[in-house]
C-alpha cells in the first residue's frame, strides 16, 4: 500500500518533477564537486556590505540535488565565511510539489530557487503575502549585471521578485569537428545551409544519418521535442510571435506554429535524416535523451540538438573540444537562425525570497552578485553558467560553457525562455510533452497535436 | 486422503456427548486434511513454484542490474548479462559514498523514524483494543465504528492540515510531526485488528483472571499479552515495513534536510537533478530491502501465525 501511495504522490508531481528535469539550469559533471578548497582564503572586502550575520541561518530550498548540490553549497562557503551567517541547504526532486505544500502550511523556506518564471508567476498570484519583493540591493544588482530580457523573467507585475541563479542555452547542436573536417564539412551558420549540409551528409553516409534524436525521460518524456518546436518558431515566426504563443494571446494552433512543427517534423520524422545509429523515427520515442548523442563519436550520427548541459552526459571517453585532432570529440555550434535576428533558447532558475530579515536580504544580494558567480564557477567543474554579466569568463572551464556565456552576454541575440516553463502546468509540463511525443511515436498530425494542446490549455 | 485418521474405529469407540464433539472435530479436521492434501498436491506446488518464479524475475533482474556497469545497464537489458557476464560493485559505491552526506546518516535517521513510530500505535492501540473489547462502557460500539470508520480518510487531504498544526506547535522540521503522523495513520487499522484478536480469546480466561481478582492493568499484561504476541508481531512488521518504505510522510513534515532525512529520500534523490544518473537506483533499492528483509526474515514465523491465528487454539 505504500508504494501505491509513493506512486500517487509521484504521479501527482509528476509535472514538477520534469518541469525540474527539464529546465534546472546548473547542471554539473558526474565527478561530484571538482575543485572546491580554493575559497579558503577569502578576501572578505567584498562582503563588508552585509555586515556582521553570526549565528544567522538561512534555510535554501531547491530542485538541485547532489551531486550538483554539493557545487552549491561549496559556493556558499565565501559568504558564510566572512559574514558568519550559515546556509541550511536542502534540495528536492520534489520541490514542484513540496514547495506549495509549505507555503500554504506556513512553514515556507527563507529562499527557494525556482526553475520556471511561470512557476514564479503562479506562486505570486496564489500566495501574495508569502512572496517577498526584491530588497533594493537585489534590484541594483539585477539592473547592473543581467540583461534586461533576465530581469523580466524575475518580475510579475511590474515588480521585481526573483533573480537570475544558473542559466543554460538550449540552441545548440552538438556535432563532432573531427567528422566534420574529415568530411570536409563546415559548421553552417544559416539555416538553409544547415538543411544543405543534411542533406550532403545523407547522400554522404548511407551507413549514417544525419541527425540524432531522443525525447524519453521518463514522468517528463516529450520534453527535449517541445525545444526542437520552440527553438523553430523563435526562428520563424519570431520573439514577438513567439512571446504571445507562449503567453496564449494567439491560440497554441496558430497557423503560423502549425508551419513551424512542420519545419521540425522535416527533420524529426524524415526516415532519411534520423535516426543515427538508434534506429527509424519512432525509435525517437523511445530514446533517452541523455544518451541520444553518443552515436556521434562513433560517427553513426553527425548532428544531434541539445542544450549546454548536455555535456555533462557524454561519454567517459569523449573530450569536449573543437579542435578537429581530438580523437572522439565533440562540440556545439549554435543552431543557426533563419533571418536576420539570432534568437537564443534557454533556462535558469531563479532566486526567490519568502522571508524579509536582513541575512536573506544579504543572502540575496551576494546571489545576485558576480562574486557568488565566480565563486560557483570556482567550485564547478563543467556544466554551469550564469547569465550574470560580471561573471569572470576565465573561470568557467569547458569551452561549450564559456561560449554558452558569451552568446547569453552577447547584446546582438535575442534571449528567449524555455516557453513550456512558461505555460501553465497542464500544457507546458503535461499536453505539450505527451502531445509531441504522440507525435513521434504515433505519428500524429501537426494539426492534430497542436489542436489536443490547445484543449488542454487551462481555461 | 491417506493421512486421514480411520474414522470407523473412532466411531465404535464410545457413544456418547464426546464423541458427537469428536466426530465433528474429525469433519472439520477431514476438511482441512483434504484442502491441505490438495495443496501439497504435485501439480499445486508445480503452479506454487511457477508463479514464485515468475514472482521473483523483476526483483532477480534487478539484482542482476545493481551489479552491472553503468554502460551494460544502459546498453542491454539484463537478461543478456549470461553472454558477457561483466559485474562491478561501483553503483553500490556510488549510492553509499557518491553523496556529501554519508548514507548512514540517512540509515540512522530512517531507523530513528521507523522505532518510535511503530512502538507508539501498537502501544496506544493496544490499551484502546482492551478498552474496546473487554470494558463495558456507554457509546463503546458507537466510537469503535467511529475509529474504525477513519481508515476511510486518505492521508493525502490530511497533509495540508496536519503540517499547519506542526507549524502551529513549532514541531515542523523534526522528527515528532514524523512519529506524530505515522501513529495517527496507523492507529484506526492498529485498533481494529488487535481489537478483533482480542474479542477471539474466550471471555472465560478473562472471567477466570477476573474472579481470581486480577485487575484490569493484571489481565491485560498477565492475561491478555502473552496470547496476543503474534498479532503484535505481525503488525509491527506491517507498520514497519510501512514506515521504512514511507517517502510521502518524510518528505511533506521533516523535509529533505541531511538531519531528519530517512533513506527513501536519498534514494530518490540518487538519480541526480535532471534524472540521467538512473543507474544507481537498482544499487539504492537494494540498500533499502536489506533492512525490512532481515526483518521480515527474523519474524516471519510470527506474520503467518498472526495472519491465520483467528482464534486461541490452546
Amino acid at each position: 500500500m505504500t508504494s501505491i501511495r509513493a506512486r500517487r504522490t509521484s504521479a501527482a508531481v509528476a509535472g514538477g518533477l520534469g518541469l525540474a528535469l527539464a529546465l534546472a539550469a546548473c547542471s554539473g559533471d558526474n565527478g561530484g564537486g571538482g575543485g572546491g578548497d580554493e575559497t579558503g582564503s577569502t578576501d572578505c572586502a567584498a562582503y563588508e556590505q552585509y555586515g556582521d550575520l553570526k549565528g544567522k541561518t538561512i534555510s535554501v530550498y531547491t530542485s538541485i540535488v547532489e551531486p550538483e548540490a554539493k557545487q552549491q553549497t561549496d559556493s556558499y562557503k565565501p559568504f558564510e565565511e566572512c559574514t558568519g551567517a550559515k546556509i541550511a541547504y536542502e534540495g528536492s526532486r520534489e520541490f514542484e510539489a513540496q514547495l506549495p505544500v509549505r507555503l500554504q502550511a506556513g512553514n515556507p523556506p527563507d529562499i527557494a530557487y525556482v526553475p520556471q518564471p511561470g512557476f514564479l508567476k503562479s506562486l505570486v498570484a496564489d500566495y501574495p503575502d508569502s512572496v517577498v519583493a526584491a530588497p533594493q540591493a537585489v534590484i541594483d544588482n539585477a539592473n547592473k549585471y543581467y540583461t534586461e530580457g533576465w530581469v523580466n523573467y524575475g518580475t510579475v507585475d511590474g515588480t521585481l521578485y526573483a533573480t537570475p541563479l544558473g542559466a543554460n542555452v538550449k540552441s545548440f547542436v552538438w556535432y563532432s569537428p573531427k567528422a566534420f573536417a574529415d568530411n570536409g564539412y563546415t559548421v553552417p551558420t544559416t539555416w538553409d545551409d544547415l538543411i544543405t549540409l543534411t542533406d550532403k551528409i545523407a547522400t554522404d553516409h548511407p551507413e549514417a544519418k544525419p541527425w540524432c534524436a531522443g525525447i524519453e525521460s521518463g514522468d517528463a518524456t516529450g520534453w527535449p521535442a517541445t525545444d526542437w518546436l520552440e527553438d523553430v518558431v523563435l526562428r520563424e515566426a519570431g520573439a514577438d510571435v513567439y512571446d504571445q504563443w507562449v503567453n496564449h494571446e494567439i491560440p497554441f494552433n496558430d497557423p503560423k506554429i502549425v508551419a513551424s512543427l512542420g519545419t521540425v517534423g522535416s527533420i524529426l520524422k524524415n526516415d532519411k535524416y534520423v535516426n543515427g545509429g538508434i534506429g527509424d523515427v519512432k525509435s525517437i520515442a523511445t530514446q533517452a535523451w541523455n544518451e541520444a548523442g553518443n552515436p556521434i563519436p562513433d560517427g553513426l550520427c553527425y548532428l544531434h540538438r541539445a542544450a549546454n548541459f548536455y555535456q555533462a552526459n557524454w561519454g567517459d571517453d569523449v573530450t569536449v573540444s573543437e579542435d578537429p585532432s581530438v580523437d572522439r570529440g565533440v562540440y556545439a555550434f549554435y543552431l543557426p537562425s533563419k533571418g536576420s535576428d539570432k534568437p537564443l533558447l534557454g533556462g535558469g532558475e531563479f532566486v526567490t525570497a519568502f522571508s524579509d530579515r536582513p541575512e536573506v536580504q544579504a543572502f540575496q544580494a551576494y546571489l545576485s552578485s558576480p562574486e557568488w558567480a565566480n565563486a560557483k564557477a570556482k567550485v564547478t567543474g563543467q556544466g554551469w553558467i550564469s547569465a550574470n554579466n560580471g561573471l569572470d569568463k576565465g573561470l568557467l572551464q569547458s569551452p561549450i560553457d564559456q561560449l554558452s556565456f558569451d552568446l547569453l552576454t552577447d547584446e546582438s541575440y535575442t534571449f528567449r525562455f524555455d516557453g513550456s516553463d512558461q505555460m501553465p502546468g497542464a500544457v507546458g509540463a503535461n499536453a505539450f510533452w505527451k502531445q509531441m511525443t504522440a507525435w513521434i511515436g504515433e505519428n500524429q498530425s501537426d494539426q492534430a497535436t497542436l489542436d489536443n494542446i490547445e484543449a488542454a490549455w487551462p481555461s | 486422503m491417506t493421512a486421514l485418521p480411520p474414522p470407523a474405529p473412532l466411531t465404535e469407540q464410545v457413544a456418547d456427548e464426546p464423541l458427537r464433539a469428536e466426530r465433528r472435530l474429525s469433519r472439520a479436521e477431514k476438511r482441512a486434511i483434504a484442502v491441505k492434501g490438495k495443496l501439497s498436491s504435485p501439480w499445486a506446488s508445480g503452479i506454487a513454484i511457477v508463479i514464485a518464479v515468475l514472482w521473483t524475475i523483476p526483483t532477480f533482474g534487478l539484482l542482476v542490474t545493481s551489479f552491472r556497469p553503468k554502460e551494460d545497464i544502459r546498453a542491454t537489458g539484463w537478461w543478456t548479462v549470461w553472454q558477457d557476464p561483466t559485474f562491478t560493485l561501483e553503483n553500490y559505491q556510488e549510492a553509499l559514498f557518491g553523496s556529501s552526506t554519508s548514507l548512514a546518516t540517512y540509515f540512522v535517521n530512517s531507523v530513528v523514524i521507523t522505532i518510535p513510530a511503530v512502538v507508539i500505535p501498537i502501544s496506544i492501540a493496544l490499551l484502546a483494543a482492551y478498552a474496546f473489547a473487554w470494558i463495558d462502557f456507554r457509546g463503546r460500539n458507537l466510537l469503535f465504528v467511529a475509529v474504525f470508520a477513519l481508515q476511510v480518510v486518505p492521508i493525502q487531504v490530511t497533509l495540508i492540515p496536519l503540517l499547519t498544526q506542526y507549524v502551529d506547535w513549532g514541531l515542523a522540521g523534526s522528527f515528532w510531526t514524523i512519529w506524530l503522523s505515522h501513529s495517527i495513520f496507523a492507529l484506526p487499522l492498529a485498533i481494529f485488528l488487535l481489537h478483533n484478536f482480542m474479542k477471539d480469546i474466550p471471555p472465560s480466561l478473562v472471567e477466570a483472571a477476573r474472579v481470581d481478582g486480577a485487575g484490569h492493568v493484571k489481565i491485560f499484561f498477565q492475561v491478555l499479552l502473552p496470547l496476543l504476541t503474534p498479532a503484535i508481531a505481525s503488525f509491527a512488521i506491517f507498520q514497519f515495513l510501512w514506515v521504512w518504505n514511507d517517502l510521502l510522510v518524510a518528505l511533506t513534515f521533516a523535509g529533505g534536510t541531511p538531519n531528519v532525512a530517512p533513506l527513501t529520500v536519498r534514494v530518490a534523490e540518487l538519480s541526480g537533478t535532471r534524472g540521467s544518473a538512473w543507474e544507481l537506483l537498482s544499487a539504492g533499492a537494494f540498500i533499502m530491502t536489506v533492512v525490512p528483509l532481515v526483518v521480515f526474515l527474523a519474524l516471519q514465523r510470527y506474520f503467518v501465525r498472526g495472519l491465520l491465528a483467528g482464534s486461541v487454539k490452546g
